[in-house]
């Protein structure tokens, strides 16, 4: 049984189809990668699961019930949780205040007015933090943080939301080659362990063929493979459009 | 014909670069190898004056240009690409390079767009395509033609293969390999040792703001120790 | 049907002059991301120079258009000097100190307009073809206003072929969308920053000298004009030159036909038409969404609760103020009421400004509506001071939650524009309804009930209010629904990820802050025993903005302190002189100047510093 399900996803700008005609499942617990060249058209349809975009044509479902159409807070309020190419943190609180942020609006606490919130979910983020490896960085502010301590933050706030399904954009951009690889293996464990899918786009071939279940491969807004690494690796579509002559990565 | 020393620069409260120093000799392609965050764009960035830098010299053909406007530096014949392309997206091709246009160069043969179109065949069919409806490597080749407009000696290129198909890379690193043979200097900036494996002489790899290694490329592909602690490969 | 061409004839001749100060304000937008809120004061002087000129010129119609001519010659001269002067220091300050410097400078030629050419009207004498007419559809039209109409769309041809056509032109268009890459490519923005920031004078001046045979000079032209010109830039799209044109002549035609309709509405008929036209497009008819400046953005720090000292210092210091009418008496225990009333005043934008993110440059506006609710409900019905203090907020509350239904999704600038916009607009209708509201002379009579009366019980509820509503707004800014609006300030998109409803917490934030803010006007109403346009006046805003800055954003006592200090320092600086305005906008000018940072993160920098050494 499926977690995510998109069927016959397209969407146009002026005339020009970005994508067309996408289908694709996730599994729960599996990593599915998004892979293509620039402009292929995965920001568009990453975007159109995340309801940042509304889609032309086809549906997206979530467990079954249907997501597309609606905007990206009801989408993250269906169980869809997600972390950003540019990190995306709250500046003007403590690491543990920005997990404390999203298990609030998990529990439906944001309207109150009178009880301080730093007294609530102390304990239940902290948990989240250690589970990340930044329990020793709660009382910090999150614009001192390493770079790589933001995005397993954004993973913490992201796990707030006890999401079913993770979007992950471009997660390791910006990282060292070795720290990529350490941020997926934690993305890899904690899906495994909480029965979460993840969707995520990646240029870094490495990353992508070290921890992906699946591969999708998209090229002018149509999906052209799928399949797992070696199957994609041996594609000779996909290495005429993105991989190139050379070997898989670098 | 590029000299850095004791160059520093904060963001804020972080000590960005730490009495940096390095040097690029005329004709010459050098990278700066390094993690991200390790410091090379702000290096590029100090020296053509996006970021102020708080001490050190930047000598250019002779001249301190630390702390100089942009616009100047880039008169006086340096030439930035920056990492993140920022063509100008609401321009044609050819309004884009018009952008980059300044008065030719004592002594070099001057750019025009009918050169660059030759370097470049994809921008000379798409002259009059907005930069914000090309794709990321048309766009990257239109900021490297944009910036040759400026007729500069020596140019910046801020990890021009970020971001790009391996298959697009390798024509990437065929274009400047050709902007190498006319005589340009290049300063290379990148995380990525195989591009600049083809492209560049030498190399200093840069490792939390400071330079820590400095030799030729055939020395750091000899170099074991260095490229596993510095460059984590 | 006769009626229907002169009428749009009308319409277009209002458009064209729309035209040419909403044309200067989004072209200077474009490159500088400035929203130059003297834009209308560039107008205002182009009026009054254009009146000295003409007035002594032969009265031809070619020297009136070489007078006119030299008129916005004149103007662009004076916004080089502008640029060179102030814009030109605070290209790198936050937006909110941009939009302040320039608000300075309102203030500035405010007085020094005054000085020059006197508080009076400055009609201009029309010569016959001036005042000649033709025959439109069987109906006389004036000749004039057919000037009028030809001359927009050909400023919008001509300032086309100059974007489009010329080097300049290209450069323009180039750092409108990346100004720091043009300058890597050996541009010198300085001198096209100027260049264009003299071209929008030039064009302010040109609609200043063209309104004077319609019109006056006078020195109302600024704020009005600035309010019109906001809305027209918002509903054609900010930057948007075509989408200028646009929006000129959709108001213009609309204002036109809505006069001869039903003419209490115009006024309230700007607004609406904004309202509609960004409920279907956000960014405005041909507008296009901001990107995000380039520029690295300072983290705000982490907030933390008052340390246990200053809370002590806080209690000493409400100890003291209970006290003070057993200390002083008479005119320091009034001084005292208002200080109460500009710290809910303060606070209550504060709220909205900080941890909400919402600048707003028309705060009088809600402050104004609670006063005019207690007054009206008084005035009409009768109703006891209780009731007009129950009223009060609630009125400026729903008026302020509908407004920020409409205003909610857009930008920073956008809404600062707009609640300058609203205001003025508010305050024109407290000042020409005059059956109601009783016009410039207000509603009088005002008082407290008998155990009010006297100063020291009406101080002592002031006080309790005041503090009362301060310590409230104060819990919820650390309970789940303020740590939510912050969530929501530091990153939209983040927010909306965990499910957070963004617009919602922000109206919600809205309606709190005009509520406290209505309250603080009733308050203010009773104290004074009346109620004026001048409440809602746009340096009134102002000084709203003024504690809250001077308080600092970042702490929650910070706008408190900030009223108290603002309302001693005003005391003085009114009592002692007549051009207070010249004063402030100075003060504004070079604090902005002086500190692009900010005061805090000046305060920041020294520390710093003194740390090292």
């Amino acid at each position: 049984m499926s977690v995510l399900s998109v069927q016959g996803l397209g969407k146009s700008f002026g005339g020009v189809r970005a994508v067309s005609d996408v289908s694709f499942s996730v599994a729960p617990g599996e990593m599915l990668a998004l892979i293509g060249p620039n402009g292929a058209g995965k920001s568009t349809l990453f975007n159109m699961v995340g309801g940042q975009l509304q889609p032309d044509a086809g549906s997206v479902t979530l467990g079954g019930a249907t997501i597309s159409g609606l905007g990206p807070r009801a989408v993250a309020r269906q169980g869809v949780g997600r972390t950003f190419q540019i990190t995306a943190t709250f500046g003007s609180m403590t690491v543990r205040e920005n997990v404390q942020m999203a298990i609030l609006s998990h529990r439906r606490e944001i309207w109150r007015f009178w009880r301080p919130a730093a007294e609530r979910f102390g304990d239940e983020a902290d948990a989240l933090l250690a589970q990340v490896g930044l329990e020793v960085q709660a009382e910090r502010a999150t614009g001192v943080l390493a770079y790589g301590d933001l995005k397993r933050l954004e993973l913490a706030v992201a796990l707030g939301n006890a999401p079913r399904l993770l979007l992950m954009d471009e997660p390791t951009a910006g990282m060292a080659p070795a720290e990529r690889v350490a941020l997926m293996q934690l993305t890899r464990r904690l899906a495994t362990e909480r029965g979460i899918a993840v969707l995520f786009t990646e240029h870094d071939m490495d990353v992508v063929f070290d921890v992906a279940d699946r591969i999708l491969v998209l090229d002018r807004g149509a999906l052209i493979a799928e399949g797992d690494g070696p199957a994609i690796r041996a594609n000779p579509a996909v290495r005429a459009v993105y991989l190139g002559t050379g070997s898989g990565g670098h | 014909m590029l000299a850095v020393h004791g160059l520093n620069t904060h963001y804020g409260r972080a000590h960005i670069l730490q009495d940096m120093a390095f040097e690029v000799g005329a004709g010459e392609a050098m990278v700066l190898l390094g993690r991200n965050g390790a410091g090379k764009s702000t290096a590029m960035k100090s020296i053509i004056g996006l970021v102020q830098p708080t001490s050190g010299r930047i000598l250019f053909g002779g001249r301190d240009i630390a702390g100089e406007a942009p616009h100047r530096i880039a008169r006086s014949g340096l030439g930035y690409v920056p990492e993140d392309r920022r063509v100008f997206a609401d321009l044609t091709v050819m309004e884009n390079l018009e952008v980059g246009r300044q008065p030719a160069r004592e002594g070099l043969r001057p750019w025009t767009p009918a050169r660059l179109f030759e370097l470049f065949p994809n921008l000379g069919r798409m002259r009059d395509r907005p930069g914000g409806r090309m794709s990321g490597g048309e766009q990257q080749m239109l900021t490297i033609a944009r910036t040759l407009m400026g007729n500069p000696r020596l140019v910046l290129l801020d990890e021009p293969s970020e971001g790009l198909a391996p298959v697009i890379v390798q024509a990437m690193a065929e274009a400047i390999l050709a902007l190498k043979a006319e005589g340009l200097t290049i300063l290379l900036a990148e995380q990525n040792s195989h591009f600049a494996e083809g492209i560049a002489d030498r190399a200093t790899v840069v490792e939390k703001g400071r330079a820590v290694w400095s030799g030729t490329m055939a020395a750091l592909r000899a170099d074991e120790s260095v490229r596993a602690q510095y460059l984590a490969l | 049907m006769s009626s229907i061409l002169p009428q749009l004839l009308t319409g277009l001749a209002t458009a064209s002059s729309l035209f040419l100060i909403s044309a200067g304000l989004t072209i200077i937008f474009g490159v500088s991301r400035i929203v130059n809120f003297s834009h209308g004061s560039l107008m205002m002087l182009g009026a009054y120079i254009g009146w000295s000129i003409l007035t002594r010129l032969p009265r031809e119609p070619e020297w009136f258009a070489l007078g006119i001519l030299a008129t916005a010659l004149a103007t662009a001269l004076i916004g080089v000097v502008l640029e060179m002067a102030v814009l030109r220091r605070v290209y790198r300050s936050p937006e909110l100190f941009q939009l302040l410097a320039t608000f300075g400078v309102v203030l500035i030629i405010q007085d020094v307009t005054l000085l020059l050419w006197g508080p009076t009207e400055l009609p201009l004498p029309r010569p016959r073809w001036l005042r000649g007419f033709v025959e439109v559809a069987g109906s006389r039209f004036p000749l004039y206003d057919l000037v009028l109409i030809a001359i927009g769309p050909l400023v919008l041809g001509l300032l086309w072929l100059a974007l489009n056509r010329t080097r300049w032109g290209t450069l323009v268009r180039a750092a409108t969308l990346d100004r720091e890459m043009v300058a890597a490519l050996g541009v010198d923005q300085r001198r096209l920053f100027t260049s264009v920031f003299a071209l929008g004078a030039g064009l302010a001046g040109l609609g200043g000298a063209l309104s004077l045979p319609n019109a006056s000079a006078n020195l109302g032209i600024d704020l009005s004009v600035i309010a019109d010109a906001f809305v027209v830039v918002v509903v054609g799209g900010l930057g948007s030159l075509p989408g200028a044109f646009l929006a000129s002549v959709l108001i213009g035609v609309l204002q036109a036909f809505g006069i001869v309709l039903v003419p209490k509405i115009t006024l309230v008929l700007v607004f609406l038409v904004m309202a509609v036209v960004l409920v279907f497009r956000p960014n405005g008819l041909l507008g296009r969404p901001q990107t995000e400046a380039r520029e690295a953005t300072v983290a705000a720090p982490v907030v933390r609760p008052a340390p246990p000292a200053l809370r002590l210092l806080g209690a000493a210091a409400l100890a003291l103020a209970v006290a003070a009418p057993f200390i002083v008496g008479g005119y320091y225990l009034t001084v005292l009421t208002d200080a109460c009333v500009a710290i809910l005043f303060a606070a209550s934008l504060h709220f909205m400004m900080g941890p909400g993110g919402m600048a707003s440059f028309g705060h009088a506006a809600w402050f104004g509506i609670g006063a005019y609710a207690a007054g009206l409900l008084l005035h009409w019905a009768g109703a006891p001071m209780p009731l007009g203090l129950l009223a009060a907020p609630v009125a400026a509350g729903i008026v302020s939650g509908l407004f920020g239904w409409f205003v909610v999704r857009l930008s920073g600038v956008y809404l600062a524009m707009l609640t300058l916009a609203f205001a003025q607009i508010a305050w024109a209708v407290s000042f020409q309804w005059v059956e109601v509201t009783g016009g410039d002379n207000g509603l009088l009579g005002v008082w407290p009930p008998d155990w009010a009366r006297d100063p020291r019980p009406y101080y002592w509820m002031a006080l309790a209010l005041s503090v009362g509503v301060a310590l409230l707004l104060r819990r919820a800014l650390y309970a789940p629904y303020g740590y939510a609006l912050r969530a929501a300030r530091d990153s939209a998109p983040r927010a909306r990820a965990i499910g957070l409803d963004v617009e919602r917490l922000r109206i919600v934030a809205l309606v709190i802050a005009g509520a406290a803010c209505g309250l603080g006007g009733a308050i203010f109403a009773y104290g004074k025993g009346g109620v004026f346009p001048t409440y809602i006046s746009i340096p009134h805003s102002v000084e709203a903005l003024l504690m809250v800055l001077l308080g600092g954003l970042q702490t929650v006592a910070g706008p408190i302190i900030g009223a108290l200090v603002y309302t001693g320092l005003a005391d003085i600086l009114v009592r002692s002189t007549d051009l207070w305005r010249l004063v402030l906008g100075a003060v504004i000018v070079v604090l902005v100047v002086a500190f692009p940072e900010g005061i805090a993160g000046a305060v920041r920098r020294l520390w710093l510093r003194g740390r090292e050494a």
